[in-house]
């Protein structure tokens, strides 16, 4: 639960789609923060227990924040930064092969 | 079929926090061909994280020592040496080969001499219900504050010790958060052995700021000391926070979010896969790599620097980053003028100054066992989702290390490489065996140690180098294998 303090340095907006939602964030935001932001408590779930995990250390070390930006699976979302018309999915479970 | 070039720089700095971007500085003034890898897209490393383009005005929120990493940030810029943002290292070999990802790309390149600054993360802190949504480090907020101008809404805990957590408490003080409680961890027992070492503490340039830190906190904010126990309750969203003071009962109060800290420890997967030699160090409860006064270790060529050679805060960690960059110019023969001579003076003389306050620190905020070595169905391994009874059952089993354990439960062999379970894991086990974690040793630690794909591994130009980077050299398999202290008897 997180929310922008006002009176920021102003910034171009970004619109990024997750989940195939139009999600606005902040030129200069992590894909990370941009989730949290916009009140997404949670970014996956689990490969063994599909327990539902969300952006734990903002710093690269956890790797909870997984998402699948631009087809990539388990990106680290808190290093990555938005751009404009970015694609982020969620992941539930495990990555699975692409079947062609 | 000629090999293709790499390109070879005289000094290679990974990370660009306050001792990385010091000692590329440095090198860079000397006349060194010096290259700055960094994996996140702005300088700072995490103090400074943002400081370059933060979203937050000067002001209020953000203090003094936090602003001052700009100028650090401009005198790295000012110099002559390459700065790369974005860049991944996944490997390093013991020859200076390292192997990085930029722009979904791997590429390689050799240095004379490498100075890993790959700075601190925080210590694990396994409640239970530490994987709940809600629960997140206090480091994590605050980069969030930085990066993104985003503060906590809603019901906030603080939980934990030491000073970072005071700091955060502040600042979100500072940007107008309500923080319902700061929940201290602090043993009481600590504060009669930190007490040795109040005098000079007192004489350091941190007793200033400490004071007025605390003052500013304990003033506004409601804090429970001498908490024994903690658990984050929900499901799978955290609604509740559990503690007890001393021997007491359980006190619950809600929450939304829980922001955990009990101090930081080096980030040791680079070096330690690189082969660099790390011990237990048991004043600060964690592994530490050998290095001597200039962040030197036995490989040659390859030095440590920042906290990532033992916790000592921003200050510390830029000095040293200083005196690492002049111990590579003058193993290279860089142009070392009387300037920097005397700057070499002054730098050992701070560093001696802020060196005489870090004990008390350590001794004060040193985390107590229970919140190190936890129990039952808390998650040790958040990756693989392994609980400490788990663990507990394998070492009852026979299991006598952290790696002989990966084969049981998979234990330490998620995402995170180790990173988040590797200290929990090694004190579970020297618990359950009473031995010291120093016998226990730690996880065998390989390159990759960040995600690179399989298309960028195949799109390396087939040289030897790609392929010593790729599939760790025998040398190095046979060097790690005979070194005592880092894996214990496994």
């Amino acid at each position: 639960m997180f929310r922008r303090l006002p009176d920021l340095v102003a910034a171009d907006a970004a619109t990024i789609t997750v989940d195939g939602r139009t999600v606005t964030a902040r030129a200069g935001d992590n894909v990370a923060a941009a989730l949290l932001a916009a009140g997404l408590d949670s970014c996956r779930t689990t490969p063994v227990s599909g327990a539902a995990r969300a952006p734990y250390c903002m710093m690269g070390v956890c790797f909870d924040c997984l998402v699948t930006i631009e087809a990539q699976g388990s990106r680290q979302a808190c290093l990555t930064p938005v751009r404009d018309g970015m694609v982020v999915e969620t992941q539930q479970g495990a990555r699975k092969a692409a079947v062609p | 079929m000629t090999e293709p070039a790499i390109t070879e720089y005289d000094a290679a700095v990974v990370g660009a926090g306050p001792a990385g971007m010091a000692a590329a500085a440095v090198a860079a003034r000397a006349g060194l061909k010096t290259i700055l890898l960094d994996e996140q897209p702005s300088p700072g490393g995490q103090i400074y994280r943002g400081v370059i383009g933060t979203p937050v005005p000067r002001g209020r929120i953000l203090d003094a020592d936090y602003w001052r990493g700009a100028k650090l940030v401009q005198e790295m810029v000012s110099t002559k040496a390459t700065y790369v943002a974005g860049a991944s290292v996944w490997s390093l070999s013991a020859d200076r080969e390292i192997a990085f990802s930029l722009g979904g790309q791997a590429r390689m390149l050799r240095a004379r001499h490498v100075i890993l600054a790959t700075g601190a993360m925080e210590r694990p802190f396994p409640i239970p219900g530490w994987t709940l949504l809600g629960v997140m480090t206090a480091g994590a907020a605050q980069i969030l504050l930085k990066t993104g101008g985003l503060v906590p809404s809603g019901r906030t805990v603080l939980a934990g010790c030491g000073p970072l957590l005071w700091l955060l408490a502040s600042q979100l003080l500072s940007a107008g958060v309500t923080v319902d409680a700061v929940l201290d961890t602090t043993p009481r027992a600590n504060r009669r052995r930190a007490l040795r070492h109040a005098f000079a503490f007192f004489h350091s340039p941190y007793f200033r700021k400490g004071l007025g830190l605390l003052i500013h906190v304990r003033r506004r904010l409601r804090v429970i000391s001498d908490v024994t126990s903690l658990a984050a309750l929900g499901d799978g969203r955290l609604s509740e926070v559990a503690w007890r003071v001393g021997d007491g009962p359980e006190q619950r109060m809600a929450a939304d979010t829980l922001l955990l800290h009990q101090g930081v420890i080096p980030n040791m997967n680079l070096a330690a896969a690189a082969g660099v030699e790390h011990v237990w160090d048991e004043a600060q409860l964690c592994w530490r790599p050998v290095v001597d006064g200039d962040g030197g270790t036995a490989l040659a060529g390859i030095a440590v620097a920042g906290d990532g050679a033992g916790i000592a805060g921003a200050e510390i960690a830029e000095l040293r980053g200083r005196m690492a960059g002049l111990a590579a110019v003058a193993a290279i023969g860089g142009a070392r003028d009387g300037g920097m001579l005397r700057d070499e003076v002054d730098w050992r003389q701070q560093l001696a100054k802020y060196q005489a306050g870090r004990p008390f620190l350590d001794a004060l905020y040193r985390p107590a066992p229970q919140f190190r070595i936890p129990e039952g169905d808390s998650i040790v391994c958040r990756c693989e989702e392994v609980t400490a009874a788990q663990v507990r059952e394998t070492v009852g089993l026979g299991v006598t290390g952290p790696n002989q354990m990966k084969a049981f439960l998979r234990c330490g062999m998620g995402p995170c490489q180790g990173r988040l379970c590797g200290l929990t894991v090694t004190e579970l086990i020297a618990d359950a065996r009473g031995r010291s974690p120093a016998e226990i040793g730690h996880y065998r630690l390989r390159p990759p140690v960040k995600p690179v794909t399989v298309d960028e591994l195949a799109s390396l130009p087939k040289s030897e180098a790609a392929r010593g980077a790729v599939v760790q050299r025998s040398r190095d398999l046979a060097t790690s294998r005979t070194r005592a202290t880092s894996s214990g008897p496994l």
